[in-house]
């Protein structure tokens, strides 16, 4: 089976006044979990699209997809306290309602990317079916600098070789949960991306080449940016 | 949903923009695959359009000739997967007397509103056609342009006196072969004769009766009927050549683009009683015709396969440039983009 996590469980606050979390706020008339969701709820190849939140936050996402999916069969769970819980507990409840096994696969997606394309899912959905581990980046445009004590650099990779990871992120659920529980408490801690877990534990993990416009709503910046991006609407 | 649609921002240049689908909406979602390029496409990739026409279409998604998979149906009549060819022309109110594709207040995707070249396209449910399964992808990527002769065609039976001997196609592209291949399909009892000005192109002509140069036509050629095929600056002399040849109260069907007014022969147009008619675009039912046709006649898609020319694998926006570069520098044929973006 093949299942859908959007991980809603930023509480927001870098969103500098606006107090409610990143994924509510509206692009154009929608909010963006609903943008976002959308995107999943349309790809018949999802037997379940899951979105984890923060237990407080529930029932107002369940309103919202309601209201601008009516009829939606999303499942609605809470998220944990970190990345890799609130994947634990997507993976935790397909285990508890569907069964898992070997074949069963996961696409984690961030909650606040609502610009991911169909194409890019169905690559997820491709790599994650056959057995691989993939994250969704695009070419580093910046070169990126290394610094181990935040005041001086300790090393420049070669831009050249060097991504920027969007999401999705897939693979096969129980795969991820076998290497996650082999992880102490303080590797949990660090390793706070999925990929990163298989990368450690010697998995290989599939590019997934993304889109520059599959940004993450972060800054404030970002949703005046998402809002210029829709102005062309007129003619659709 | 937020859907990406590729749009044409200036000539030469195509942008990533977005605009928001309603998914609950009374309209099916289809995930492209094959998209044909089209001389009008062309046009307004090149800005050989006239500056204000560019002014008022810009930005907008090019491309009314394609086909995709169904990703998503609200109402599940079409089931996901299932490969259809999306009818570019949406009218927005019925008339008695004119078909859907000439009233001036229907819409027509890549004039105006947004084409094809999108991540999904939202698209009405009665634009949306299954395809026969015999008909292969790159053939029913461009079924809109086989569905404008088919129905040119369908008006010319409605107009053209019964004695149709010899019908004349003047034209050597895509649309002549096309126009050639229906009509002597539709009406095999008719000599068709093709007239145009490249002799390796006429040589893909094989199912004509007869292909001649326009320079060198035999004396006393004679024409029943006749279909102008040629667009541009020649088309006028294409139309006067017609009306030359042409016998009393003949019929010509003008199907070529022009920017700029031809002159015409209209002394002669008096003299023999010619009907000349317009035709252009199509509607649903000539879609649905045509893939009844289709199924049918199976040799007819197998004929068409033969104007597929460059198939573009399609993964980014200079892929896209690409195909339309492409197009640009080919020689014949129809330039296909396998849509994998």
């Amino acid at each position: 089976m093949i299942f859908a996590a959007i991980l809603a469980g930023g509480i927001g606050s870098r969103m500098g006044n606006v107090d409610k979390p990143k994924q509510f706020l509206y692009i154009g008339n929608k909010p963006i979990i609903v943008h976002t969701a959308e995107k999943f709820i349309i790809n018949s190849r999802f037997d379940g699209v899951i979105v984890l939140c923060p237990a407080q936050w529930i029932n107002y996402t369940k309103d919202l997809l309601d209201k601008y999916i009516p009829g939606n069969d999303i499942i609605l769970i809470e998220g944990g306290s970190t990345r890799n819980n609130t994947i634990m507990n997507a993976i935790d409840y397909i285990e508890n309602n569907y069964g898992l096994d070997e074949e069963t696969v996961l696409v984690t997606h961030d909650a606040v990317r609502p610009f991911v394309t169909h194409r890019i899912i169905e690559e997820n959905i491709d790599l994650a079916s056959r057995g691989l581990a993939c994250d969704t980046v695009i070419p580093a445009t910046d070169t990126i600098v290394e610094s181990n004590d935040g005041s001086f650099i300790s090393n420049i990779p070669d831009r050249a070789k060097c991504y920027q990871g969007q999401t999705p992120q897939s693979f096969r659920a129980k795969r991820f949960k076998t290497l996650y529980d082999t992880l102490s408490e303080d590797e949990k801690s660090i390793l706070t991306d999925a990929a990163k877990v298989f990368v450690v534990k010697g998995d290989r993990v599939e590019l997934v080449m993304g889109e520059t416009f599959n940004i993450k709503v972060t800054y404030p910046y970002d949703l005046q940016l998402a809002e210029i991006l829709l102005e062309g609407e007129k003619k659709c | 949903m937020l859907n990406t649609v590729y749009r044409l921002v200036e000539p030469g240049r195509i942008e990533a923009e977005f605009c928001d689908i309603d998914i609950t909406a009374d309209a099916v979602l289809v995930r492209p695959t094959y998209l044909s390029i089209c001389n009008a496409d062309q046009r307004y990739f090149q800005g050989t359009r006239p500056a204000r026409v560019l002014r008022s279409k810009l930005p907008m998604a090019l491309i009314h000739e394609g086909i995709g998979e169904v990703v998503f149906d609200m109402k599940g009549e079409f089931p996901v997967g299932s490969r259809v060819v999306m009818v570019p022309n949406m009218p927005c109110e019925e008339d008695v007397a004119a078909a859907e594709n000439y009233l001036p207040s229907s819409r027509f995707v890549s004039s105006g509103w947004d084409g094809f070249m999108q991540d999904i396209v939202s698209i009405r449910r009665d634009r949306v056609l299954s395809l026969p399964e015999s008909v292969n992808d790159q053939v029913a990527a461009f079924t809109e342009l086989v569905s404008v002769a088919y129905h040119t065609i369908d008006r010319f039976d409605s107009r053209a006196h019964s004695r149709r001997n010899v019908i004349g196609v003047w034209g050597d592209g895509n649309l002549a072969f096309i126009t050639t291949l229906l009509l002597k399909k539709r009406m095999p009892e008719s000599r068709i004769i093709v007239f145009g000005k490249h002799n390796h192109k006429l040589r893909e002509f094989v199912f004509a009766d007869e292909c001649f140069h326009i320079d060198e036509l035999p004396e006393g050629i004679y024409i029943d009927h006749g279909f102008e095929c040629v667009g541009g600056m020649n088309s006028g002399r294409a139309i006067n050549q017609m009306i030359d040849i042409i016998g009393p109260e003949g019929c010509i069907a003008t199907m070529g683009v022009s920017e700029d007014n031809v002159p015409i022969n209209t002394r002669m147009v008096l003299e023999k009683g010619i009907t000349l008619f317009g035709s252009s675009r199509s509607g649903v039912r000539d879609f649905r015709n045509l893939l009844a046709f289709y199924e049918a006649n199976p040799d007819v898609t197998e004929y068409l396969g033969r104007i597929v020319g460059n198939v573009v694998h399609v993964r980014s926006i200079s892929d896209m440039s690409a195909a339309f570069e492409a197009d640009m520098k080919k020689k014949g044929g129809k330039t296909i983009m396998e849509w994998k973006k």
